[in-house]
């Protein structure tokens, strides 16, 4: 069955091809998206059955040996982080489609449905690979994918979000050149397994060095402070289906890569795992009292991206099993919910002409379905019981509680007060919104989703989708205790690295 | 691995005027530092793998092994880096060339929402201020 990890990458890539010849038949490129992501979302279930049961799958790419070729690993944190991907793709294809996005007829080829096969295959990628390399690589195939979407349509204002974002990247990337060079250098190796094991003979403080420097290329890629005024700058100014994808992926697959390259190639060494907690504080704190001042829906979600990644941080600088757990049941659930939560602005921005707070308001007389799906996600951010955000928080709480540190603890005041901020960001959004007399409709001058903004009726498959989304978190909160159990198993796994060294080098 | 001190200097020359241009506000002088940058971060990559060694094709006089061949990987991943810089460079002219259509001006704007911010807080300082000048001759009468 190990035909199923390289499917996620390759399958995408190819009907991202095929949807360039169908370019003229929309139908059947709308129809073939979906039937690759469905198809992938299908291998990545099993893959994830099969990974809990068997442990690690791998795949060596071109039969070249391990060492030297490309290893394709998937392991149960890899599996479980496809599967909601896959998952979230799917839902937000729906979106877009449904929107219309997808094809609006203003470009001579509808370049939206490869871009975004593209996109799918990067993030797989990006979880599926054992190589160091390769992960630039895998990095590079989503966020080319992603420039072209944040640029779609060229419009002033997305081409000027699009350079900072561009050029963010793009320094990003070249760092990480940079420091896979150093550990090539260093080890001889740029295979993640290989270097695991090599990397203990080299000296503790180019150790640390090249440690420190793997954790700034990929906390610009998550969005870490003080590397994060990229994110809220660039992210509002894309159509929504392309935002809340951004939001609940790229980040995360930051994310992702800190974590595995934080547990498998270095173990904490130095300092590394106070000065993930010192960031998960001053992430979580900054990003926050940035959503309290923003006066556009779009602003305040992306800036609580920026905050909740410290909450990721916070597990991983513990150390720990049940830290490491937390950050990964966290992450699902902000993937699923943070995604909702713009889908949902979407809809708001659709019927209101604007995603101006000051502009907008008494929504929930005029389409209270929208503020029943708009409520749901936006609690469970906040950590309100019984929703998944409260399930996933209380795993990290109590995590670094056990810990016992002055540090931990002091991260967990800071996770408690990040969520009670969250409440009063995500309520300010709702009382401006969906309370309040109702607002004339007055579509902003050059709004993103420039397709017939402002009128009454939504099509009926941008409200499903986003159903589906807000029923998504609310799955997480059913299965939180099976959840839990494969979040622990994963960590095990992250923790003691001897199963991933011998699944890869044999 | 052994380093060249040649190498190691320019690569150490592309990081700094690479840098010294991203900084700047021209959006063709950070596309170009960027191209520095990369080109630096590319012969590091190349140079990871060690000096150059002998020609791969070519037997050694004496018919001694080719042992000291220099290792393909980094040469491999060299040319896929090159690619990939290259590729996303052409799209970041291709996005100078179509702000520059849109703005008529070479110059990395500001963030229009942060401007935005800024100036409704001017704005309501100055609301306050006056408020609190129209109150005064009320509270003297």
């Amino acid at each position: 069955m190990r035909v199923l990890v390289p499917l996620p990458v390759v399958l995408p890539l190819i009907a991202a091809g095929l949807s360039i010849v169908l370019a003229r038949r929309r139908l059947l490129q709308r129809l073939l998206s979906m039937v690759t992501l469905a198809v992938t979302f299908g291998a990545s279930c099993v893959l994830l059955a099969l990974v809990d049961r068997d442990g690690a799958q791998v795949v060596q790419l071109g039969a070249w040996e391990a060492p030297i070729g490309i290893s394709l690993v998937a392991d149960r944190l890899s599996a479980l982080l496809l599967v909601v991907s896959q998952a979230v793709l799917l839902a937000v294809l729906l979106y877009a489609v449904g929107q219309g996005i997808a094809e609006s007829g203003r470009w001579p080829v509808d370049i939206f449905h490869a871009c975004y096969l593209v996109l799918a295959a990067g993030v797989s990628m990006a979880f599926l690979t054992g190589d160091l390399f390769n992960l630039f690589v895998a990095f590079e195939v989503m966020l080319v994918a992603s420039y072209v979407l944040l640029t779609l349509g060229g419009g002033a204002a997305q081409v000027r979000a699009g350079m900072t974002y561009v050029v963010v990247s793009l320094l990003s990337s070249v760092l990480l050149v940079s420091v896979v060079g150093l550990v090539y250098a260093a080890t001889g190796t740029v295979n993640m397994a290989d270097v695991a094991v090599r990397i203990q003979d080299v000296p503790e403080g180019l150790r640390l060095a090249l440690g420190l420097t793997m954790l700034v290329v990929f906390g610009i890629k998550a969005a870490v402070f003080p590397l994060f005024s990229w994110l809220p700058d660039s992210y509002p100014t894309a159509p929504s289906p392309v935002t809340a994808v951004f939001a609940g992926l790229l980040t995360k697959v930051g994310v992702y890569a800190i974590i595995r390259t934080q547990t498998l190639l270095f173990t904490g060494e130095g300092a590394t795992g106070q000065v993930l907690l010192v960031f998960a504080v001053l992430t979580m704190l900054v990003g926050i009292l940035g959503a309290l001042v923003q006066d556009d829906l779009k602003r305040v979600l992306s800036f609580t991206i920026v905050s909740h990644i410290g909450y990721m941080l916070l597990g991983l600088g513990l150390f720990s099993v049940a830290g490491l757990a937390g950050a990964i049941v966290y992450t699902v659930h902000h993937i699923v919910v943070q995604t909702t939560l713009f889908l949902v602005a979407g809809l708001v921005e659709r019927r209101e002409g604007t995603a101006s707070l000051l502009r907008s308001g008494g929504l929930a007389k005029l389409a209270p379905f929208t503020a029943v799906l708009y409520l749901v996600p936006a609690l469970s951010l906040a950590g309100i019981p019984p929703l998944s955000g409260f399930v996933a928080k209380v795993g990290l709480l109590q995590a670094g509680l056990a810990d016992g540190g002055v540090l931990p603890v002091v991260a967990v005041a800071a996770a408690v007060l990040t969520s009670l901020l969250t409440l009063y960001a995500v309520v300010r959004v709702w009382v401006a919104v969906f309370w309040g007399p109702v607002a004339e409709v007055v579509p902003d001058a050059d709004v993103s989703d420039a397709i017939d903004v402002g009128v009454a009726r939504t099509p009926p498959l941008m409200v499903l989708a986003s159903t589906v989304a807000v029923l998504g978190g609310l799955l997480i909160t059913v299965v939180a205790g099976p959840l839990y159990g494969l979040a622990e198993r994963a960590a095990d796994d992250l923790v003691d690295r001897r199963g991933y060294v011998t699944a890869v080098l044999g | 691995v052994t380093a060249n001190l040649t190498i190691a200097v320019v690569i150490g020359v592309l990081y700094t005027v690479g840098t010294y241009l991203l900084l700047q506000r021209t959006l063709t002088r950070i596309v170009l530092g960027l191209g520095l940058l990369a080109h630096g971060a590319n012969l590091l990559l190349l140079h990871s793998g060690g000096r150059a060694g002998d020609a791969p094709f070519v037997t050694p006089k004496g018919g001694a092994t080719l042992t000291e061949t220099a290792d393909p990987l980094p040469q491999a991943m060299v040319l896929t880096a090159i690619v990939i810089t290259f590729g996303v460079t052409a799209f970041l002219l291709a996005l100078a060339y179509r702000s520059w259509l849109l703005t008529r001006a070479d110059e990395v704007q500001d963030d229009v929402e942060d401007r935005r911010v800024q100036r409704l807080g001017a704005e309501e300082e100055a609301r306050r201020a006056a408020a609190a000048l129209q109150r005064r001759p009320e509270d003297e009468a």
